[in-house]
């Protein structure tokens, strides 16, 4: 966390939504070559792809949010993270700038959020053009617990 | 935890396990002091140690085992009641320094009881010592002081400061660490401590030791990572400069190639541990086995330096324990037993490793009773695993797989060593889990010995690409038995039961699963669902099939673990990348084989195994493919062939319509290998050059293809002449020929020759016996090209029929392995009833080694023959049937 108590956050757009990934969690940005669909794995699952010689986890974000699937295409941007020593690509459908927030503008997310969103937004700052919710990258990739309580 | 203290927990027991293995190497050699110098020096460091880091039992007790040592050297005789009680006091070390490492401090407590015992048996035995005279001294040597010769020696064996490997912590000088040559104590003995460098043998490997350092297991992971990369990477560029033709980037490519597979090759390589490292603890467990059952035991071990990955080390650790455990339980004898069976005393446990075609095998042996076949008969009918009438049918090999199945223990009598329910069930899933093989054998009164064959890596595995669905999948090799072209109207159909679906593959009914319906796939159309490929795979005693798309080929692939979130599928044992980047997922034959379902497939099995017992991987022979007038492949007994020849086509001659060309000094016929097989027009020929009594043909063939192994099953044998029937082989239907046709072909008189030198004198007739009929049909030519007379039975009861209504024949040659009466019944069968006339019985095994030649030897055969080694064969029938007997 930087010394002023600004948060800096990589903004990606889920169906129309943006939502921001602490920059401290995201290990890169990059565009999708070609994925491996899994068999009879949950439907966040994407698939499992190569990323310089690592094997990576995506998890489809408009899956996970309960919105409906879209094809994924080569190109498609994914934002990888680290989450208990392994690798994930988290599926978005555009990665838009970088923002330092100050932590202080940070408000909790509001009550009527549908459950499957505010299990992953943490947070939401108000920003000109809109809301951006803070994303929670532990929290994201922990649904299996989520499913299951469902 | 301080870093001091993690260090010194791993290198004192590291020190620890060296002790035990030089302690029980001392009971045996008590007269070697340079074994008691290796352990009196170990165990002080450790004395050293503990007194630098405060830790006051482990020093107290390391003083007192220290004290008794030293009296040892001072030249007190080793008992076996004292090494015991030194090695209690290093097993009540492992406890504190287990307690120390999970807390942090040493435990409450003393440990006086031991120390008593100790002190006490260090009194006893400080005999008055007999007065060595020093020669250089001219008087006795005062305590603490050691001989001049012995300095000199120490010192000459002390590598000197110009070698700059230093070997071994060298006492003082190169203790292990900085406080234990501070340690005030570390003085005082350290210079009668012999340089373990100039030991010879079984010490090497500690030798090593100051030449290694320690590497986390992640760093090489990691490592491993970055050069399948690096060999992507490459593989990209490779492809990009070929592209573009591109040829300045050649040669400095080509570098970068070797060197990357170089990289590759070494990086794997540092995966690799010698498999002694599995065994270290084996010596201390086969002495205190000795001394709780009051047996005398040896371990002799073999092939200590083989190395596999440290993962599959692993993994192996306990089963290998488990068996020598059982060896010395159940295998050995005590001495009264073998002294009275006319055996030495001391049993032997015989433990060995060596590489094979990409495997380790390791065998774990005793020269023990035998197993007890009568008993595992018994106790198979008793725990309901067959019926009475079953395992009297059953050979002795099939009853001693009984002992792997689960909660089986022959033991009589529970002893606190084994026979405690988990047995050789656990040690055979324990194998099978990382893709090996289990298998024993054993002869009553002589000993048994079981045999694994594990893989050498599980970081890389063959593997078979499949399709389903548009996806490719990766299936390992190991578990794939073969592939089957299933087609409407072929010879392999597959059959529906109700829903479920069935292949029947000679004989055997074998359930199969499409690979689609598996994954959830979208099922094949339903027009499409008889044209399939089906990879039939075994995983212990469950044999099945697949139902694949396709199959593309096999591939070597680095196995990468499956991630976290999908480990719960159960039908993938991980992924990998292939060389264009994409990730392909693995397929788990154990999962796979739960999801068809154990009992199905086992029913079906078992129905089928009654009606073909021969064991299917006996009869494996090398086959020779090759294609001649069109793309289906055929092929030929391999040990048939004398030489493959390619020649210039345009040096064939040709006189009345024969084709003919200079070979060896002669005119070798050929003869084209099947209807459409031409010889070219022009440019090199390929040729399969079959040679017998000086003359040779030569088959001409379109192109060579390769050598397989391959179960020798062949379907009923076809009319086409030439043709001996068909085999699937590597998925294609191949068609295998009978070369005593083409044979025929040039010569006329191949099989009838009349001009042999002994021609008037009447061959000699030949019994042969075996169970296989492409085996007869096969041999039948040879050996009457040979000059001989061959008459054939396909069992021990046929030929016993024959022999019983008074054909005598020169010699009888039998297959060992056959259903029903084995050779070595069969053999015994004709001793019984004296059936064989004196003709020398030769025996015929595809199970090659000593032990069998031995068997077959006790058994009352003459000599044993490995089964495709031709000439073997008739060089043994020349020894023991010559044509030329007769004629005198």
């Amino acid at each position: 966390m930087s010394a002023d108590d600004h948060i800096t956050y990589v903004t990606v757009d889920v169906g129309g939504q943006m939502f921001g990934i602490a920059i401290s969690r995201v290990r890169e940005v990059f565009g999708l070559e070609r994925l491996t669909r899994v068999p009879l794995a949950s439907s966040e699952i994407a698939g499992v792809l190569n990323l310089r010689g690592r094997i990576v986890t995506a998890i489809d974000l408009r899956t996970r949010l309960g919105l409906p699937a879209k094809a994924v295409e080569a190109g498609a941007m994914a934002v990888g993270v680290d989450y208990q020593n392994e690798a994930f690509a988290l599926l978005v459908d555009h990665v838009g700038d970088v923002l330092a927030l100050s932590a202080a503008s940070r408000e909790d997310a509001p009550p009527t959020l549908d459950p499957r969103w505010s299990q992953i937004a943490t947070g939401v700052h108000r920003l000109d053009g809109g809301l951006m919710l803070v994303l929670d990258v532990d929290r994201a990739l922990e649904f299996r617990a989520v499913a299951q309580a469902a | 935890m301080d870093d001091l203290l993690r260090d010194f927990l791993t290198e004192t027991a590291e020190n620890l396990d060296q002790v035990d293995v030089e302690l029980v190497r001392f009971e045996q050699e008590p007269a070697n002091a340079k074994i008691l110098a290796n352990v009196f020096r170990l165990v002080h460091t450790v004395k050293g140690t503990c007194g630098f880091l405060g830790l006051t039992r482990l020093e107290a007790l390391a003083h007192a085992a220290e004290t008794l040592m030293g009296e040892f050297r001072a030249g007190a005789l080793a008992t076996p009641e004292a090494v015991t009680m030194i090695l209690a006091t290093i097993d009540r070390i492992k406890a504190i320094l287990g307690d120390l490492e999970r807390t942090g401090e040493e435990p409450p407590g003393d440990d006086l009881d031991l120390v008593t015992e100790l002190e006490r048996a260090a009194l006893e035995a400080r005999r008055p010592p007999e007065p060595v005279i020093d020669p250089a001294l001219g008087r006795e040597l005062r305590p603490g002081e050691v001989s001049l010769d012995e300095l000199e020696r120490a010192f000459r064996e002390a590598p000197g400061p110009d070698q700059d490997i230093a070997p071994e912590p060298q006492p003082v000088a190169a203790a292990p660490s900085a406080p234990v040559a501070t340690a005030p104590a570390a003085a005082v003995h350290a210079e009668a401590a012999p340089a373990p460098a100039a030991e010879e043998g079984p010490r090497s490997e500690s030798a090593l030791a100051g030449q290694t350092i320690r590497v986390g297991v992640d760093t090489l992971d990691r490592l491993m990572n970055m050069v399948s990369e690096l060999v992507l990477t490459r593989n990209q560029l490779l492809d990009t400069v070929r592209r573009r033709g591109d040829s300045e980037f050649g040669p400095s490519l080509q570098r970068l190639s070797h060197v990357t597979a170089e990289l590759q090759e070494g990086v794997m390589k540092t995966r690799m541990q010698p498999i002694g490292a599995a065994w270290r603890a084996l010596p201390r467990l086969v002495r205190d086995l000795a001394a709780d059952l009051g047996k005398k035991i040896e371990l002799v071990t073999e092939g200590a330096e083989t190395e596999l990955d440290r993962q599959v080390l692993d993994l192996i650790k306990d089963p290998l324990t488990h068996m020598v455990r059982n060896c010395a339980d159940h295998g050995l004898e005590s001495p009264a037993e073998r002294v009275a069976a006319g055996k030495p005393e001391t049993g032997v446990i015989r433990l060995s490793a060596y590489h094979q075609g990409g495997c380790i095998i390791v065998e774990i042996g005793d020269d023990g009773r035998g197993l007890d076949v009568e008993r595992i008969r018994k106790k198979a009918v008793a725990n309901g695993l067959a019926t009475e009438a079953d395992v009297e049918k059953m050979s002795d090999a099939q009853i001693h797989r009984f002992i792997f199945a689960p909660g089986f223990s022959t033991a009589a009598a529970v002893t606190s060593v084994s026979g405690r329910g988990v047995g050789m069930d656990v040690v055979r899933a324990n194998i099978e889990l990382i893709g090996g093989a289990i298998d024993l054998r054993s002869t009553p009164g002589k000993g048994s010995a079981v045999v694994i064959r594990i893989p050498l890596t599980l970081a890389i595995v063959s593997a078979l690409m499949v399709t389903a669905g548009g996806e490719t999948f990766a299936f390992p090799q190991l578990s794939v038995l073969e592939l089957v072209r299933t087609r409407r109207g072929g010879e392999h159909v597959i059959e529906r039961v109700g829903d479920v679906a069935l292949l029947r593959l000679r004989d055997r009914l074998l359930p199969i699963v499409p690979l689609r319906n598996m994954l959830g796939l979208e099922p094949l159309p339903a027009e499409k669902a008889d044209d399939v490929y089906v990879v039939i795979a075994q995983v212990g005693e469950d044999i099945f099939g697949i139902v694949v798309d396709e199959v593309l080929h096999t591939e070597e692939i680095v196995v990468k673990p499956m991630a976290s979130r999908l480990n719960h599928i159960g039908l993938f044992s991980g992924t990998t990348i292939l060389g264009d980047g994409s990730v392909i997922l693995i397929l788990d034959p154990n999962g796979v084989a739960a999801a068809v379902g154990p009992s199905a497939s086992h029913d079906a099995a078992l129905t089928a195994e009654a009606a073909a017992p021969a064991d299917e991987s006996d009869n494996r022979m090398s086959l020779l493919l090759f294609r001649a007038g069109s793309q289906a492949p055929k092929a030929v007994p391999l040990a048939l062939v004398t030489r493959l020849e390619v020649i210039e086509a345009e040096t064939v001659e040709f006189t009345g319509g024969r084709m003919l060309v200079q070979y060896r000094g002669g005119l070798m016929p050929l003869v084209p290998a099947g209807d459409g097989a031409a010889l070219k027009p022009s440019g090199p020929q390929p040729l399969l050059v079959f040679t017998n009594e000086g003359r040779s043909v030569g088959l001409v063939v379109d192109e060579i293809v390769d050598i397989v192994e391959h179960a020798m099953e062949i379907s009923a044998s076809s009319y086409t002449p030439g043709v001996l029937g068909a085999a699937v082989i590597d998925g294609s239907a191949t068609e295998v020929m009978d070369v005593a046709h083409y044979l025929t072909m040039a010569y006329d008189d191949w099989l009838t020759r009349t001009d042999r030198p002994h021609e008037k004198i009447e061959s000699p007739a030949v019994l042969l016996v075996d169970d296989s009929a492409f085996f007869r049909n096969m041999l039948a030519p040879v050996l009457t090209a040979a000059g001989y007379r061959p008459t054939l039975a396909a069992s021990g009861a046929e030929a016993l029929v024959l022999l019983r209504a008074g054909r005598r024949f020169d010699v009888i040659v039998s297959d060992i392995e056959m259903p029903e009466m084995d050779g070595f019944a069969f053999a015994a069968a004709l001793k019984a009833e004296g059936l064989h006339h004196g003709a020398p019985l030769l025996a015929l095994s595809s199970l090659v080694g000593s032990f069998m030649a031995e068997r077959a030897a006790d058994a009352g055969f003459h000599d044993f023959i490995a089964k495709f080694d031709r000439p073997g064969l008739l060089g043994a029938l020349e020894t023991f049937a010559p044509r030329w007997r007769l004629a005198a």
